[in-house]
C-alpha cells in the first residue's frame, strides 16, 4: 500500500501544522475576479469574431460557432507559440484555462514541448498529456449525461435527427 | 576525518583555487547579475532542445572553472556531478565532453553541496589532487519533467518556486590559493509528510535544520561562529519556518545571518518567481558565483552552505506519496587564519 494510507506521526502532524501556518494564502477573491475579467473577455472576443461571420460572410448564428471557435483556437495556438499565453494564465487563472482557447493551449503547448522528442513519439504521443483527461472523462461524462436523459424522456428513443 | 556522527573534518585544507558559474535571462536579471561569469540572454541558448541548452551551461561552467583555476584540463582528475533530470544526464553529457573520470551524484538541489562534500573528501584524503565539483539546472527542463510543458497555461500558487537557470562548478586542489573547505556535513533524509510539489520550501526546511544541528552537534561550533549560513533554495515559505525550527530547539541563529540562496538569486518582490529560486543551480551560482568571492575578498570570514534537496520524482507524487528531503551542509572559510 502506498503511504497515503498511513497516518502521520504526532512529530509530522505538528510540522504540517506548523507549516500551513507559514504558507500564504491563495488569494481566492482577487483570483476569482481576475478569471471572471479574463473569462469573460474571451467569450466577449468570441462573440465578436461569430458576429462578424454572421453579418459580414453570411453565416446563421449556429453555423457561424465552428469558423468562430476555429479562430479562437487560432489565436491560442499563435499567443501560446509567442510564449505568451502562459504569462496572461499565471494572471488570469482559470479565466484564460476554461474557455477553449485554454484547451488550445493544453494541446499545443504540450505538442511544442515535446517536438525534441520526434514527431511521432514526441508531438503524436504527448500532445494530449494534459487534454487526454479533459477527453476521456468529458466523453464519460457525456454519455452518462446522455443515459440519463434518455431514462427521463423514453419517448425521445429513436427520434433521430 | 570522521567528527561526531556524519561530519567530516578536512584536515588537510582542500582549496577552491577556482569557481565559474553561467546562468539565463532571469538570474541575469536579479540582484547577483555581475557576480556569474557569463549571463545568457535567451533561455534556449540557440540550443534544439531545453535539455541541450541545459548541458551547455554545465560544459561551459566547467570550462570557465578550470580557466578561472588557471589548470589545464588534463590536470583535473576527476568530475564529480550530477542534476535534476532523469539520469542526470545533463552531467553525464558533460562529462563525456570533459573528457575525465566521472562520478555522478543525485541530491536533486542540494547536489552543489553533495558533490563538493565528496570532491573535498577526494582531494582530502589524498585520493586527488584536483576534482571539479560541479551541477546545474534549467527552468524549462525542471518545468518539462516536473510539472508542465513551460507553454502551458497553469497558475502557479504563492507557494511555488522558480527553477534556476544556471550551472556552478568549482575545482577543489590539495594545494592553492582560495577559500578552505573545512568541514562537510552530510544530510539524513527526513519526510515530514508535505505532499504538496508546489510547496517544497516547507518539505525541505526540516532536513536543513536536521544537517544544520547535526553539524553543530558534531563540530561543537555554534551559529556565532559563521558570518552567514546560508540555505539551498527554502524561499520564502520555507526558510522563515527553518529559522522558526531552530530557534525553538534553542539554536541561537540570531548570532549569525541566516539567508536563503532562493532568495538571494532573484528580486522576489519583482521578479514574477514566487516564493524564490529552487534547483540544482539555485545554491550553485549563489554559492560559487556570489559567496566565494565574498569569502576571498575576506568580506566573510566563514560561511556555511547548507544545500536543500527534495528527492521526489514525478512518479512519486502521482502516487501520492509524500517528498523526502535532504541537506547536505559544506563549512567554507577565508583559509587566512
Amino acid at each position: 500500500m502506498s503511504s497515503n494510507d498511513k497516518k502521520f506521526t504526532p512529530v509530522q502532524q505538528e510540522y504540517q501544522t506548523l507549516a500551513k501556518k507559514h504558507e500564504p494564502k491563495r488569494p481566492v477573491l482577487i483570483n476569482c475576479l481576475k478569471a471572471f475579467l479574463v473569462g469573460g473577455l474571451i467569450c466577449i472576443i468570441g462573440q465578436a469574431i461569430q458576429e462578424m461571420f454572421v453579418h459580414w460572410a453570411g453565416f446563421d448564428e449556429k453555423k457561424a460557432s465552428n469558423p468562430t471557435v476555429a479562430v479562437l483556437i487560432f489565436l491560442s495556438v499563435v499567443l501560446t507559440s509567442l510564449g505568451v499565453y502562459d504569462k496572461i494564465a499565471q494572471w488570469a487563472g482559470a479565466g484564460s484555462a476554461v474557455p477553449v482557447t485554454g484547451f488550445a493551449n493544453t494541446m499545443s503547448s504540450a505538442a511544442i514541448e515535446h517536438r525534441s522528442e520526434g514527431l511521432v513519439l514526441g508531438v503524436g504521443g504527448k500532445m494530449f498529456k494534459i487534454a487526454g483527461p479533459v477527453i476521456v472523462f468529458g466523453v464519460v461524462a457525456a454519455f452518462v449525461v446522455g443515459i440519463v436523459h434518455l431514462i427521463l424522456n423514453p419517448h425521445e428513443l429513436g427520434g433521430g435527427s | 576525518m570522521l567528527m561526531g556522527k556524519q561530519t567530516w573534518k578536512f584536515e588537510n585544507r582542500p582549496v577552491l583555487i577556482g569557481a565559474a558559474t553561467v546562468v539565463g535571462p532571469d538570474e541575469g536579471d536579479g540582484p547577483l547579475a555581475a557576480d556569474f561569469d557569463l549571463v545568457h540572454p535567451e533561455l534556449d541558448m540557440q540550443q534544439k532542445s531545453w535539455e541541450k541548452a541545459e548541458r551547455l551551461l554545465m560544459e561551459q561552467a566547467s570550462e570557465f572553472a578550470l580557466n578561472n583555476a588557471g589548470i589545464e584540463k588534463e590536470q583535473l582528475q576527476f568530475y564529480v556531478g550530477g542534476d535534476l533530470m532523469n539520469q542526470i544526464i545533463s552531467n553525464s553529457f558533460a562529462a563525456r565532453t570533459l573528457g575525465v573520470p566521472n562520478i555522478g551524484v543525485f541530491g536533486a538541489c542540494s547536489t552543489s553541496m553533495e558533490s563538493l562534500a565528496l570532491a573535498s573528501l577526494m582531494v582530502n584524503s589524498g585520493a586527488s589532487q584536483y576534482v571539479l565539483a560541479g551541477t546545474c539546472s534549467h527552468n524549462c527542463t525542471a518545468e518539462k519533467q516536473f510539472r508542465y510543458p513551460t507553454e502551458y497555461g497553469a497558475q502557479k500558487p504563492p507557494t511555488a518556486q522558480y527553477t534556476v537557470t544556471g550551472a556552478g562548478a568549482v575545482v577543489v586542489a590539495a594545494t592553492g590559493e582560495g577559500p578552505v573547505v573545512e568541514y562537510a556535513t552530510i544530510g539524513k533524509v527526513i519526510d515530514l509528510g508535505i505532499k504538496d510539489p508546489f510547496n517544497m520550501g516547507a518539505a525541505m526546511a526540516p532536513a536543513a535544520v536536521d544537517t544544520i544541528q547535526a553539524h553543530f552537534n558534531d563540530t561543537g561550533r555554534t551559529p556565532k561562529d559563521y558570518d552567514l549560513i546560508v540555505t539551498g533554495d527554502l524561499a520564502s515559505v520555507g526558510h522563515p519556518l527553518a529559522k522558526e525550527l531552530l530557534l525553538r530547539d534553542g539554536v541561537p541563529m540570531d548570532d549569525t545571518t541566516f539567508k536563503d540562496c532562493g532568495l538571494m538569486v532573484y528580486d522576489v518582490d519583482r521578479q514574477k518567481v514566487q516564493a524564490g529560486g529552487s534547483g540544482c543551480g539555485c545554491s550553485a551560482v549563489v554559492t560559487y558565483g556570489h559567496l566565494l568571492k565574498k569569502v576571498a575578498k575576506g568580506e566573510l570570514k566563514r560561511i556555511l552552505v547548507v544545500a536543500t534537496g527534495a528527492l521526489l520524482s514525478p512518479l512519486s507524487f502521482q502516487q501520492g506519496e509524500s517528498i523526502p528531503c535532504i541537506a547536505h551542509a559544506v563549512a567554507i572559510s577565508g583559509g587566512k587564519e
